[in-house]
């Protein structure tokens, strides 16, 4: 009998023993990414921030003394295999999921993440991800709703342009990217001259760009993916279209200079992260990405490592690690760099889980981003 | 007006492309009753290889094109003839078939897997800028492709009907049984056809990846369209095979810039489909007879 209890009391010796090593042992961060697929370029990259970012935090201690063990499971950009990932992620009982970066993919695969109430950190900038009322979504970049006014306002004012010729991928964020845009250029008074749809991960652009130069519109708006928008700018430039082209951070993005060449030259776009902004942290993060990955981030690689950033200063803040708890706190939070560099930027979050930050109007030059004005936050970070 | 004639030359260009691709499922088919349906893929594995020659091992464009056509000569001209064909085709066209759509995706995933996922750029062989010629304006992409592919297709047709190997060929194409009793050694003809196959897709690779970026899935869309052309314009015809691509690249770019270009990549399905209901044998073939 004595034996018995003795043997009774090692068991439970052993299993809070377990419990506290498993609290101490290292958090489960999964990503689910486009490692393959027409988003390759847009995963790849998110997918490389992250993963320098989890570097980084490891190497200083973890998040509350805890490691970090992140692994990224690749979505073909397929939203059903995203989704199929995402309950992956959920079985594997994931403190926070990084990803899709696709808007589609991300619109499927949330739901299993809310269902298991695991905070779920997108690159998508589809309008409509964070108006379903979802409370553990967060965005990593702006939604569409927010940086469209600021590039139809540059089309009028700067540009001054009255019609404008628009070329969009006809998938989540693209259709997403041409309402907002309608809608904002409707609002400055310019009329959409010629509406162009083309499909995910088309090769041939010939027709697109025969049909923007037909438009006769004073510009053109590109909203497709990165190899689309490389693809589209070789073809514009091979028909000597010679008015301005203008589109949003996908427009300009590192790969797509290096994929489109010259032919992005000249190409003017609103970004909300890049590697050429002139603050001195984002400079560091440059040199350390490149050191890395021997390449140049583009802004998918800064919403990765900026993400996990906001990953741990919420969890600090929460002082544990609930994803219940950190979504709350997540809601009409402000990070600064000062406090915690490795966001990049002062961010805010709203209620949506929608970012608010500042961002940049940048020109392709001689093959290189060029930052010709930082606009502010469309509320002021407090 | 000038935009309706822009609008065909460019579709002419990238109609002949699809021609070149057309081409090499029509010389299998009439040599060895080979159907290929990683003729796509055969354009995506010479981007790649050529792209070797040119950043990893800095070689000129045109050397690098050149042993390109060598290693695609022994790679998907030989080693697919010894390696799948000849020991296939014995059982009929559907195990073959089967193979090369196997082979297919497994080209595919191994360059995904071995070489990279994403997109890759691969330079223009042809300047930048536009050609005026009156009102006209047509870039020296679609002329340098127009002239190149024009000439590979003239060099061809010279081969096969002005040379003795050309003819040799064509017999085999027609008939092997009396080509083999006339003493012509088959063999040989059929290896021949693999060949100009494979320095086909070379030419379109080097054309077509300027536009369409390197990447492991870009042969699926060039392979698909070479497909229904070449059953537009006549599957056991290599002149059908032209207008089959042709036909297929400028309706393209007419629907494209007069319709919609959300209907442009329907175009060779539909021609496809109408062409196989009232005219099966293609615009060119002609209607053969086959025991069952």
């Amino acid at each position: 009998m004595m034996k018995l209890k003795w043997m009774y009391a090692g068991l439970i010796g052993l299993g809070i023993a377990g419990v506290s090593l498993a609290q101490q042992g290292p958090v489960t961060i999964i990503g689910l990414v486009e490692l393959s697929g027409t988003g390759a370029t847009a995963g790849t990259n998110f997918n490389n921030g992250v993963k320098l970012a989890v570097k980084e935090i490891n190497a200083a201690g973890g998040i509350l003394g805890r490691k970090i063990e992140y692994t990224s499971m690749d979505t073909q950009s397929a939203p059903q295999t995203a989704k199929a990932l995402a309950q992956k992620a959920v079985d594997q009982s994931a403190y926070v999921v990084m990803g899709p970066v696709f808007s589609g993919s991300f619109i499927v695969s949330m739901a299993e993440t809310k269902r298991a109430e695991i905070p779920n950190f997108t690159g998508g900038e589809a309008a409509n991800i964070t108006q379903q009322g979802n409370p553990y979504v967060f965005r990593t970049s702006f939604t569409q709703s927010t940086a469209m006014p600021k590039l139809a306002r540059y089309i009028k004012d700067t540009v001054k342009a009255k019609s404008v010729a628009m070329i969009w991928v006809n998938n989540d964020f693209g259709k997403g990217g041409r309402d907002s845009m309608t809608k904002a250029l409707e609002a400055q008074g310019i009329k959409v001259a010629a509406d162009i749809s083309t499909d995910p991960g088309q090769v041939d652009f010939s027709a697109a760009a025969l049909k923007a130069k037909q438009s006769n519109a004073d510009a053109l708006f590109v909203y497709t993916n990165e190899e689309e928008s490389a693809r589209a700018l070789r073809e514009l430039k091979k028909q000597g279209y010679d008015k301005p082209i203008i589109g949003e951070t996908t427009l300009t993005g590192q790969k797509v200079i290096e994929l489109a060449g010259d032919a992005a030259n000249g190409a003017v776009a609103h970004v909300g992260l890049t590697v050429d902004a002139p603050q001195p942290q984002i400079k560091v993060f440059d040199e350390k990405f490149q050191k890395e990955y021997n390449y140049k981030s583009d802004h998918n690689g800064m919403k990765g490592y900026s993400g996990m950033y906001v990953v741990k200063a919420i969890t600090e803040k929460v002082g544990k690690f609930d994803g219940k708890a950190f979504a709350k706190a997540m809601h009409g939070a402000t990070i600064r760099v000062k406090d915690s560099p490795g966001v990049l930027l002062d961010v805010h979050f709203d209620d949506n889980g929608d970012l608010d930050r500042e961002s940049f109007l940048v020109k392709v030059v001689g093959g290189k981003q060029v930052v010709t004005a930082t606009l502010p936050p469309v509320q002021p970070i407090q | 007006m000038t935009d309706l004639v822009q609008i065909i030359v460019s579709g002419t260009a990238i109609g002949a492309i699809y021609a070149l691709c057309a081409l090499g499922f029509t010389l299998l088919w009439q040599a060895s009753g080979t159907i290929n349906f990683a003729q796509g893929e055969f354009v995506m594995v010479p981007a790649f290889v050529m792209l070797f020659f040119l950043h990893t091992a800095g070689l000129p464009l045109w050397l690098a094109f050149l042993l390109t056509c060598l290693v695609a000569m022994l790679l998907l001209g030989y080693t697919f003839k010894r390696a799948l064909v000849d020991p296939l085709i014995r059982h009929g066209v559907i195990p073959l078939v089967i193979a090369t759509l196997g082979l297919s995706i497994g080209v595919k995933q191994l360059v995904k897997a071995g070489v990279t996922a994403q997109a890759m750029p691969f330079d223009s062989p042809f300047p930048d800028g536009l050609l005026a010629l009156g009102g006209l304006k047509v870039s020296y992409a679609d002329m340098g492709t127009l002239l190149l592919a024009g000439l590979i297709v003239v060099g061809l047709q010279l081969f096969l009907n002005r040379t003795i190997t050309g003819r040799a060929m064509q017999a085999v194409a027609q008939n092997t049984d009396a080509a083999k009793v006339l003493g012509i050694n088959v063999q040989r003809m059929v290896l021949y056809t693999f060949l100009i196959n494979a320095i086909l897709a070379v030419v379109a690779a080097l054309l077509v990846t300027p536009t369409y970026l390197a990447k492991f899935d870009m042969g699926e869309s060039i392979g698909l369209k070479a497909f229904y052309a070449a059953i537009i314009g006549g599957f056991n015809q290599t002149r059908g095979a032209l207008l089959g691509g042709v036909l297929v690249g400028v309706l393209e770019n007419l629907v494209g810039a007069y319709v919609s270009p959300a209907y442009k990549e329907g175009v060779a399905l539909m021609l496809f489909l109408i062409v196989i209901i009232f005219r099966p044998e293609g615009l060119l073939g002609k209607s053969e007879e086959r025991k069952v």
